[in-house]
């Protein structure tokens, strides 16, 4: 029983070196050297600054900006409401039927009400799975328009334009539906208004 | 719900089962020690791991041999990863700074990776070193590779002329070396390329344009992420598992992570359909388990898609359920998703499940309580063969003929054990949410109220059971109350039925095989899979019927009834 013990110890140990160490130190080491940009997050630089993730969503819930959908991120610390907080990602657990579910959604719609022209899309007032969702519908990108157009002074065909170039459609026309990437389109509305 | 959606479901199903045929004859082919195409490169490698553990892998075990190897190098696999995770803050690759971990966690998490399980009662960019992270993705890869091999002895217990049921080291480092790693290499490398970090840089700062600084979390995610879905693990290296952008950027990995996690369930019936020489069989077992899937991945989308009724009509919201969904997944990559990863109970989650439309949670929750629809690596094939070995006996008792499988009678040693395996799952998921239902401390972790809040008690131990992982997040699972008693779970749901699946094994195999006869029940026909079908609908509603009334069911009428509460 010892020996088998103490085989069943080396077989552990070895395993563990190959599986868990040199399996994963390989991986990093070719996905910093093959992928460099995806293997270290996909991270938007302008002059030599990280601005964020282009997979990560940041918190637009502003004038001037398209917005995203409402994230349930607290602070690790405190507990309080951190949306977007990228270190700690989480969604808000809330059931169907639970009232709290319909306070934080009503609370969602008077927020997002100066936002949206026409009924409003469940896609912008229900709470993401991550916290961290970069993205929201085409429909949601597009009922923002008049708004960011009045608070931009940029015209409502030129936005239109812009959120068509930057909208991504489903995979092989079946998986995932049309959606735009927040950050990137706000990124894009930052250039125009420069110029 | 949309003909787009089904149609994509209907592909991926498609794609899945084309994949699975061949790889399930190439897992017979590599536990069976036929040559492969890796052997060149893996076979060096595999007499190394032996060399240096001083293991002989010719010598044939019986099943007592097999138990206690299986047992040893579990547990023994189980204290190292324990002592890493208790240490962590005084070793290597701890990029964050992560302190110590809460004992009940450490135990927790222990016996949640080593059952296979991954049950998370922890924040991970919160909590675990990326050394720990490696420490679990290790027990990533063993687990799944033990939930098979016992699997292929089980079945090896059928096979005419054998004397021994394998060597399980010898099974264990075969399905690492042949299955495990160059599959997971190579997913890995893909899900890189498609945007899936993998970085020991630890977390990078962030400065938005609206002035605002974001604290990026980064990990080694796309090792753990292959192995994790590939495993049927499910243990996240985020919060949020595979919801998470960087688990899961978009549409094709969801689809190639779904693909991961079904593939060996899957690939096993028909490795099981090579051993006894019936393929006939193996596909009667995957079109009745297939035709179960596809009605529950119905009844989770539609009630997805037709959203919540109470949000549309109090507050004018229109369109379907995104609590808790991602926008690249949409509705239908959303709830196949949470279909699968119960089915196959993997645990890795892309969508939050307590967020699910009553009838959502339903689904999930309804097939860990059955626990065959497909099932785990290794688990599911064995979880199907105890239901078949009943099955055989009560419709041997109908007819009135000798209860036979695949040549070997069925005696009332088989029958007793498979149902004592069989009796564990309701007993320890229902024993123990009333456990919690009665005490203070069970009840403090409830998070939503009323029904909901019953089917979050249910599900936490469900899950646990069926060594799945996923949860209704909401409960405060890291609790002390909740961190023990779901431990001890997950440890009495893996290893009891494990063992006694093997006692069977080592009863068939020291029986002769009787060669069929006019008196022989066949079982390889449409009648016996949907007998076979009926008898795991009846067992998993008459036991669960009653929790699941009070649960997802009552929630779903109070619903349509416009009630909140």
């Amino acid at each position: 029983m010892t020996l088998s013990i103490w085989r069943n110890v080396r077989l552990a140990v070895t395993l563990f070196v190959i599986l868990g160490l040199a399996y994963s130190l390989v991986l990093v080491g070719i996905g910093q050297v093959i992928f460099p940009s995806q293997a270290q997050g996909s991270l938007i630089v302008r002059h030599g600054r990280i601005i964020g993730s282009s997979l990560i969503g940041q918190n637009f819930s502003g004038p001037g900006y398209f917005h995203g959908r409402p994230s349930a991120t607290v602070n690790a610390v405190t507990g309080k409401p951190d949306p977007y907080n990228a270190d700690n990602s989480s969604g808000s657990n809330l059931g169907p039927t639970n009232p709290a579910l319909l306070a934080e959604i009503k609370g969602n719609i008077a927020a997002q009400r100066g936002q949206v022209s026409g009924p409003m899309p469940g896609n912008l007032v229900e709470s993401s799975a991550s916290g961290l969702d970069p993205e929201i519908t085409l429909q949601a990108a597009l009922m923002q328009v008049p708004a960011v157009s009045r608070q931009t002074g940029i015209p409502e065909a030129t936005l239109r334009r812009l959120v068509a170039k930057e909208a991504e459609g489903p995979l092989l026309g079946l998986y995932g539906p049309w959606r735009v990437n927040v950050l990137e389109l706000n990124l894009a509305l930052r250039q125009i208004e420069r110029r | 719900m949309t003909f787009q959606g089904l149609l994509g479901d209907a592909l991926f199903l498609l794609v899945l089962t084309l994949a699975a045929v061949p790889v399930g004859r190439y897992l017979y082919r590599v536990f069976e020690g036929q040559p492969t195409f890796l052997d060149r490169v893996m076979g060096k490698l595999e007499h190394g791991i032996f060399r240096l553990a001083g293991i002989d892998p010719e010598q044939g075990m019986d099943w007592r041999a097999y138990a206690v190897a299986f047992l040893l190098s579990n547990l023994v696999m189980a204290v190292l990863v324990y002592l890493i995770l208790m240490f962590q803050q005084d070793l290597p690759l701890n990029p964050a700074h992560l302190g110590p971990v809460a004992p009940t966690t450490v135990f927790n998490t222990v016996a949640s990776f080593i059952t296979n399980t991954n049950w998370q009662v922890y924040s991970p960019e919160q909590t675990l070193s990326d050394l720990s992270e490696f420490a679990l993705e290790f027990l990533q890869f063993t687990t799944p590779a033990a939930g098979i091999v016992v699997a292929i002895a089980f079945v090896r217990g059928f096979v005419a002329g054998r004397q021994d049921l394998g060597n399980y080291y010898r099974d264990l480092v075969r399905a690492l070396t042949r299955i495990f790693l160059p599959i997971t290499f190579v997913a890995a490398i893909v899900l890189i390329a498609l945007g899936v970090p993998d970085s020991l840089s630890g977390p990078a700062i962030a400065h938005s344009i609206t002035g605002a600084t974001q604290v990026i979390a980064r990990a080694p995610v796309a090792g753990f992420e292959a192995i994790k879905q590939l495993g049927t693990n499910g243990g996240g290296i985020f919060n949020v598992n595979s919801a998470h952008p960087f688990e899961n950027p978009g549409p094709l990995t969801n689809l190639i992570e779904e693909f991961l996690m079904a593939l060996l369930p899957m690939a096993l019936v028909f490795t099981f359909g090579h051993y006894i020489k019936n393929r006939r069989q193996a596909w009667i077992i995957y079109g009745v388990t297939m035709t179960l899937f596809v009605v529950l991945l119905l009844i989770a989308y539609s009630s997805e898609a037709a959203g919540n009724p109470i949000v549309h009509r109090l507050l004018g919201v229109t369109g379907p359920n995104w609590e808790g969904k991602e926008t690249r997944f949409g509705i239908s990559g959303s709830t196949l998703f949470a279909t699968l990863t119960t089915a196959f109970t993997t645990g890795a989650v892309n969508t939050m499940h307590d967020s699910l439309m009553p009838l959502g949670g339903f689904v999930a929750l309804f097939q860990m309580m059955l626990n065959t629809v497909f099932g785990g690596a290794g688990a599911g094939l064995l979880n199907i063969l105890m239901f078949v070995v009943i099955s055989v006996f009560v419709t041997g008792l109908m007819v009135g003929r000798t209860p036979e499988l695949f040549g070997k009678k069925i005696e009332v040693r088989e029958v007793m054990a498979a149902t004592a395996a069989m009796l564990v799952h309701p007993f320890i998921v229902l024993g123990a949410t009333a456990l919690a239902l009665a005490t203070a401390a069970g009840r403090a972790g409830i998070f939503n109220p009323a029904y909901h809040g019953l089917s979050e008690v249910v599900y936490a131990f469900a899950s646990p059971a069926a060594n799945n992982g996923s949860a209704f997040a909401g409960l405060g699972a890291a609790s002390p109350f909740y961190a023990i008693s779901t431990g001890i779970v997950m440890l009495l749901g893996r290893y009891i039925s494990m063992l006694l699946m093997l006692y069977i094994a080592g009863s068939l195999l020291s029986k002769k095989t009787v060669p069929a006869s006019t008196g022989t029940l066949r079982t390889d026909t449409w009648t016996f899979g949907w007998i076979y079908l009926g008898i795991v609908l009846i067992v998993g509603a008459l036991t669960f019927f009653p929790v699941l009334a009070l649960g997802p069911i009552a929630e779903q009428l109070a619903m349509l009834a416009g009630k909140v509460f």
